[in-house]
């Protein structure tokens, strides 16, 4: 019921939004949505699967350039560079999407636990969440995926799980902050009153009304982790090519050709960075700007008085 | 309450007080923090079917008396006694497991007093008002959503389909009002607190929820607790009233026995009080230095004998009397007095404690500081403070005065009254002697 109300509203604030942020964030849709496209249907538009290096027996070339077989031409591994580029958009879609949604699972009933019970238990995780969110995020990045690397490889859920820990602290921090003020509410004494024990109390009255500052965290964060997975792929620590394709990990290996003078195999990858992160990046500020008040600027219209009509 | 009855409620000795947090080092450190007296000593008994008022200003402890009849409010000492029927064991609520708390709450219930911060505001009015049930395991499905539909019928929301699936969002005051009763009285509870239920409501609604609650009284059989801070919607609608000032019970008795005859200076003040337009506050209007004490650093002796115009020799007098009767003096003289006062006894940080007893000025001059107390006390002969201060003498380096000893009064019952009304003041104890006592 509740949301079959909000939805609309939440798009028609967007929508409502004036000038240059409602562009802005309208650009940033459409290629985000582009990228969401090559993503969903990645196996029809890419002429060749990710890890593919021969047709019919054929090898693939190395470092060829654009023909009628590869768009945009081949890198040095024999891949196609087009294909990768588009099956690089799965991943980073699903590598993202899913490490925000760890974090978000993990963060969120934390905070609300940590907010709620309060004392030590608050104490030690709040210093604990505080001690991981200082560290810079690529390094804790890089020593989760040397510690997952070990235990589960190089794949698309290490990754995520290497992202996942860095996040975690941001939802942590604002759902347990939401949590303490939403204690003092009324509707939560309410709640004991009736004699709801505390498990209760948490999951049927603070979290409808704590996570609705968490999809606009989810938003903001997704630029920054796609940016921190192409970072480990470019340090040979992310998903291994075999496993899928991973820009980061395509643009280190072209760096070489550049020097060479070919520009390709780094140019396509390292574009499609660029893009989606702008493109998310304009989505979670749009998002942000509109739906987060404590940061949204009041844009106040010119009252316009209709002059009165002569009797 | 009939004597014939045992009470559902007994409350002896409650005392709950609220550590203050104090910074973070401070905590670190173990310092001592402050401490809130928000109920100290209470004592009262709930009636089966009365309708007991509570009332006093904002900080009183009204609430917290409340809340710590369901057990919301941990007990610091004392003890609070439930017992569900005449011939059941009574159950010491004071001590209970948070269990056993979670239990009670089928017997006693709250109604708060915004009914728009009450109710959560992502569920629904059938939802909210069912979950008591759902909660303690007493109702599913159809016979749940039965339960719900008559409850809400029960307080006046009907059709029932109107509201069911409303959010609190979509309902106005008074029905918030009315889902929040319904809430309360899902359970089939024994006794009911409600904390100011009507003081954030519109004045159309207000009449109509009292009649509500009155119409459950004798429809359910409940037993209420009503806090209030109006006067007139407790004159209406209780049998008995207890004044509560700064933590404690002044005054208990029957309504009627209260408004025609109020003992306790306090209550004649609130009841001499003009009715304040905003209806949230109460103040009694002609006491003198308005000010309602901080709660964490209550009067000695008699709470109240700062404001009493009737205070008088063992009311509690202290340090803190004497700084504010010379800074009433100082505001009524010249500037000049002020000045050449203000050489003599510095700040208002001379004045103390003395360790004999009394108090004492710290000065190099104790000839002028005695020669202060004097103009002080000719400026203002007939303030109560003087009755307390039964003389002073120069000492070498200040000046010491002596007072009456203070004592705190006990709540016992007042002559007169049928012996029905209990008033804690020490005008109304035949064993302190009331003559005054005159000055040098
Ligand atoms: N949880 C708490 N922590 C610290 N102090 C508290 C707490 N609850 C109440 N107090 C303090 O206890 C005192 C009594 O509060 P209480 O809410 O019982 O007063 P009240 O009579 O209900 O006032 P009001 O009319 O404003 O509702 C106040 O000084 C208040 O600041
Ligand atoms: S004991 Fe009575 S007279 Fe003395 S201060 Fe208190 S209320 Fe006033
Ligand atoms: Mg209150």
């Amino acid at each position: 019921m509740a949301r079959r109300v909000r939805t609309p509203r939440v798009f028609q604030t967007i929508w409502n939004t004036q000038g240059l942020a409602r562009y802005l964030f309208l650009t940033g849709v459409l290629i985000t949505g582009v990228f969401v496209v090559f993503a969903l249907l990645a196996p029809w538009i890419a002429p060749y699967d990710f890890a593919q290096r021969s047709v019919d027996g054929v090898r693939f070339p190395k470092l060829a350039g654009a023909s009628g077989e590869h768009l945009l031409g081949t890198n040095d591994q024999f891949y196609d560079i087009f294909s990768r580029v588009i099956w690089g958009a799965r991943t980073a879609l699903l590598v993202v999407g899913l490490s925000i949604l760890l974090s978000a699972v993990v963060g969120v009933p934390l905070g609300i636990v940590s907010g709620y019970t309060g004392g030590w238990f608050d104490r030690i995780t709040v210093f604990l969440m505080d001690a991981l969110y200082s560290f810079p995020s690529l390094l804790l990045a890089i020593v989760f995926s040397f510690l997952l690397r070990n235990a589960i490889g190089g794949g698309i859920l290490a990754a995520a799980l290497s992202l996942t820990a860095i996040y975690i602290p941001q939802y942590f921090r604002v759902v347990r902050n939401t949590t303490v003020a939403a204690r003092e509410a009324t509707y939560v004494e309410a709640a004991r009153a009736i004699g709801a024990p505390p498990v209760t109390v948490m999951r049927k009255y603070v979290f409808g009304n704590v996570v609705q500052s968490v999809p606009v965290i989810g938003t903001l964060n997704a630029a920054d982790a796609l940016g921190t997975l192409a970072a480990l792929g470019f340090l040979g620590l992310g998903i291994q090519p075999t496993e899928a394709s991973e820009w980061g990990y395509d643009l280190s290996r072209a760096l070489d050709d550049v020097s060479a003078g070919v520009f390709a195999p780094a140019f396509w990858p390292g574009l499609a960075i660029i893009a989606l992160i702008t493109g998310l990046t304009l989505v979670g500020e749009g998002l942000n700007e509109t739906l987060n008040p404590a940061l949204r600027r009041r844009r106040l219209r010119p009252v316009v008085l209709t002059p009165r009509e002569e009797a | 309450m009939r004597p014939d009855q045992d009470p559902v409620i007994e409350v002896e000795d409650l005392a709950v007080h609220y550590r203050l947090q104090g910074g973070a080092l401070a905590r670190l450190l173990g310092l001592e923090t402050r401490t809130v007296k928000a109920l100290d000593g209470v004592s009262l008994q709930l009636g089966r079917g009365e309708v007991l008022g509570v009332v006093g200003e904002s900080g009183s402890g009204k609430s917290t008396l409340g809340r710590a009849m369901l057990g919301l409010a941990p007990a610091t000492a004392g003890s609070i006694r439930y017992r569900g029927h005449d011939d059941a064991e009574a159950q010491l609520v004071s001590a209970m497991s948070p269990r056993a708390l979670r239990g009670l709450r089928t017997d006693v219930q709250m109604v708060f007093q915004d009914p728009g911060a009450a109710l959560n505001p992502s569920m629904t009015i059938e939802r909210a008002v069912g979950d008591p049930l759902v909660v303690h395991g007493l109702a599913s499905g159809a016979e749940l959503r039965r339960r719900v539909h008559e409850a809400l019928e029960r307080v006046g929301l009907s059709p029932v389909e109107r509201f069911a699936s409303k959010l609190p969002a979509d309902l106005s005051g008074g029905q918030k009002q009315r889902a929040v009763i319904a809430r309360a009285i899902i359970m089939g509870p024994q006794v009911l607190v409600a904390d100011e239920p009507i003081s954030m409501l519109d004045m159309s609604v207000r009449a109509k929820i009292l009649q509500l609650m009155l119409d459950l009284k004798s429809d359910l059989g409940l037993t209420y607790l009503y806090i209030t801070h109006d006067l007139a919607s407790a004159k209406y609608f209780c049998d008995r009233i207890a004044i509560m000032y700064l933590g404690r019970v002044v005054e208990i008795g029957p309504t009627a026995e209260i408004f025609a005859a109020p003992r306790h200076p306090y209550t004649q003040a609130l009841l001499a009080a003009v009715p304040d337009p905003d209806p949230t506050r109460m103040l009694p209007r002609d006491l003198p230095r308005g000010e309602v004490p901080d709660a964490a650093e209550p009067p000695s002796g008699c709470a109240f004998h700062p404001r009493c115009p009737a205070a008088f020799a063992p009311c509690g007098w202290e340090a803190r009397d004497l700084r504010d009767q010379l800074e009433r003096y100082w505001a009524g003289s010249g500037l000049a007095d002020y000045e050449s006062d203000a050489r003599v006894v510095g700040d208002l940080g001379a004045v103390g404690t003395h360790r004999d007893g009394g108090l004492r000025i710290s000065t190099r001059d104790p000839d002028a500081a005695a020669a202060l107390l004097d103009r002080a006390r000719a400026a203002d002969v007939t303030d109560p403070f003087w009755r307390g201060v039964t003389g002073w003498r120069t000492e070498s380096d200040g000046v010491r005065i002596d007072l009456a000893p203070g004592q705190e009064p006990r709540l016992r019952v007042a002559p007169g009254g049928e012996g029905r009304v209990e008033v804690a003041c020490h005008l109304h104890d035949p064993s302190v002697s009331h003559a005054d006592t005159p000055g040098p």
